[in-house]
């Protein structure tokens, strides 16, 4: 029996080692001088950590560009940010009162528009993209952070609304018919009796949709132009140029600077993460 | 606003009086009607009518914009003489088998292997799931960095004594497309651990109570009880990993860029590079309704699924 736990010790570590070492090797890596890496393994060690990588990655090089920007991820960062935020709560907020509209007033066909929308969240957006891109173009908003959050929000709001209206279904119809016979209209109810009871599937929502919109590729590749470009595009367009020398160092800096946003919000918020990951998971 | 007392007291059964009664009293139905429209419009219009909107973009020869000139399906009949796309087809489905087969066995083992007991469940099952937070793009970047031929694994291993290893398959055209579903399985497989978990902790433990009486092995009763009872965890997996194959290209851009030539290119990748790279708008919306298509057939079996366990679920 006691060699049988230590198997089952031995196998869930060396799963553990496997998971790991890519972050770990990403983060070496990028601690590591381009001559150490040149000359070393990607298992050991840096042997003189620094963060100049990680400078470089940040700030960029100015050395090497031509134009005004250094090209460094920084304003792809606060570009991210400025979609990230607005794009988050529109999209959790349209989802919870669309949510909230389907589940607690008994409407007819609020059951076909609910799989109609579900459905939604399948659909490759590939299928949709060029019709899309014709309608933001024709709204002004191609190219642009607004035209981003837009596209965010239409394509979130199936999973926020599937979360939300799942959530209040299994509200007890005694508590929304008491609410009603007191007088409480479609608002009142909302604010004072619904929203309040959704805060941990609000709380999921928020950290799925964050970590969906920040871990966008296509929408950003497709709608950011120049203006607009997220930090992921921005990423894949750096360790994809092939100006000068590659440097590997600056490339898995960058990564990781890419990933830390994602990487805090799912450590920090650990059990909600799992709980939306598996309701979400549909979407692309 | 009419006083109550007032209404009391003129009461008449007109229409109109009706009409104004039945609206105070449905006001709030209303204002749910009208909170439905933004979400509504998207569904409608964005989803269901861009759909039809590439369908039809599919039957002109558009190219670089849309000309509504029809050809009836002859880009249908470019795509199927078309080598590309059946590199892609047939990558999705070696990439499908093994990225989908790999999430299921490997998932299923670690979901078993926590589910026996261990201490420090939840620092496994934070590791596991670590994977799932970075994008996609970050993963491929990550593996292409591990998988270089030049400074990668390869040579780590070699310089640990092992002259004649060789792992190059990122930069062989018969071998990129297994690359995939390394990066792939490695991001997702704590979501498929993490479901079946659910899955275990939902059968009831007077199982293992009868299985211990009767004295079976612990690898019998999974194998023989516990696997046939999670058959839906199972078919729950299978879509939800179908649905992330069918639009990988973030992963695919970032690893291989569907490379060397073609060679790992996958039908998401060619449907974006023939609408905004090669001004072959007609030829990539006929792909993206190919690859609809294939979703519909994987998803409707589900989607059926879930209608009906809600159905039933209403009944009781």
């Amino acid at each position: 029996m006691r060699y049988n736990r230590l198997a089952l010790y031995g196998l869930l570590g060396i799963a553990a080692i496997m998971i790991l070492s890519p972050v770990f090797i990403m983060i070496s890596t990028s601690l590591k001088s381009m001559d150490e890496i040149r000359n070393g393994s990607i298992f050991t060690l840096p042997a003189d950590p620094g963060f100049a990588a990680w400078g470089k990655a940040w700030f960029g090089d100015c050395a090497k560009t031509l134009g005004d920007t250094c090209g460094g991820l920084s304003s792809s960062f606060m570009t991210s940010v400025k979609i990230v935020i607005p794009a988050l709560f529109l999209s959790v907020g349209l989802g919870a009162i669309t949510g909230y509209a389907l589940a607690a007033w008994k409407m007819k066909g609020a059951n076909v528009m609910f799989a109609a929308l579900l459905v939604g969240m399948f659909i490759p957006p590939q299928v949709t993209l060029y019709p899309l891109i014709i309608m933001i173009r024709e709204l002004g908003i191609f190219g642009t952070i607004p035209g981003l959050i837009l596209v965010h929000v239409i394509w979130g709001v199936a999973f926020t609304t599937m979360m939300f209206r799942n959530f209040f279904k299994t509200v007890p119809e005694d508590l929304l018919k008491a609410a009603r016979i007191d007088g409480a209209g479609f608002w009142p109810l909302f604010w004072h009796v619904m929203l309040p009871l959704s805060l941990p599937i609000l709380g999921v929502a928020m950290i799925l949709q964050f970590t969906y919109i920040w871990n966008d590729f296509l929408l950003g590749l497709t709608f950011g132009g120049r203006a607009g470009q997220p930090m992921t595009v921005a990423l894949n367009n750096l360790v994809g140029s092939q100006f000068g020398e590659k440097e590997y160092n600056v490339d898995m800096a960058a990564t990781m600077l890419t990933a830390l946003p994602t990487l805090a919000v799912y450590l920090l918020s650990g059990r909600m993460f799992v709980r939306g990951i598996a309701a979400g998971a549909v979407k692309g | 606003m009419p006083d109550p007392a007032q209404d009391v007291l003129h009461y008449s059964a007109t229409p109109q009086d009706a009409h104004q009664k039945g609206r105070r009293r449905w006001r709030p139905q209303w204002t749910a009607r009208m909170a439905l429209i933004p979400a509504m419009a998207i569904t409608i219009f964005c989803f269901y009518g861009f759909i039809i909107w590439t369908f039809v973009i599919s039957l002109t020869r558009s190219r670089l914009l849309p000309v509504y000139k029809f050809t009836g399906f002859d880009q249908y009949g470019r795509l199927f003489a078309n080598e590309r796309w059946w590199t892609a087809m047939q990558n999705l489905a070696i990439h499908g088998f093994l990225f989908i087969g790999g999430c299921i066995v490997f998932g299923y083992l670690l979901a078993i292997l926590i589910d026996r007991g261990v201490k420090a469940e939840g620092l496994f099952r934070t590791v596991f799931m670590l994977p799932l937070s970075m994008s996609f793009i970050v993963t491929g970047v990550i593996w292409q960095w591990v998988m270089n031929p030049g400074l990668g694994l390869q040579e780590a291993v070699r310089a640990l004594g092992w002259a004649g290893f060789e792992f190059n398959w990122i930069v062989r055209p018969d071998r990129s497309i297994y690359t995939l579903a390394i990066a792939g399985i490695w991001q997702q497989v704590g979501l498929c651990m993490a479901l079946f978990l659910a899955g275990l902790r939902n059968i009831d433990p007077n199982i293992w109570k009868a299985a211990r009486v009767d004295g079976i092995p612990v690898w019998r009763v999974y194998l023989h009880i516990i696997t046939p009872m999670m058959r839906t965890v199972f078919f729950t997996v299978f879509i939800l990993m179908s649905a992330i194959v069918m639009k990988a290209f973030d992963l695919v851009v970032a690893l291989t860029g569907g490379g060397p030539g073609f060679s790992s290119d996958l039908p998401a990748r060619f449907v974006v590079d023939h609408i905004l790279n090669r001004q072959e708008l007609g030829l990539g919306a006929a792909g993206a309704f190919v690859l609809l298509c294939t979703v519909i057939a994987v998803i409707a079996p589900y989607i059926y699924f879930e209608l009906q366990k809600e159905r039933s679920g209403r009944g009781h």
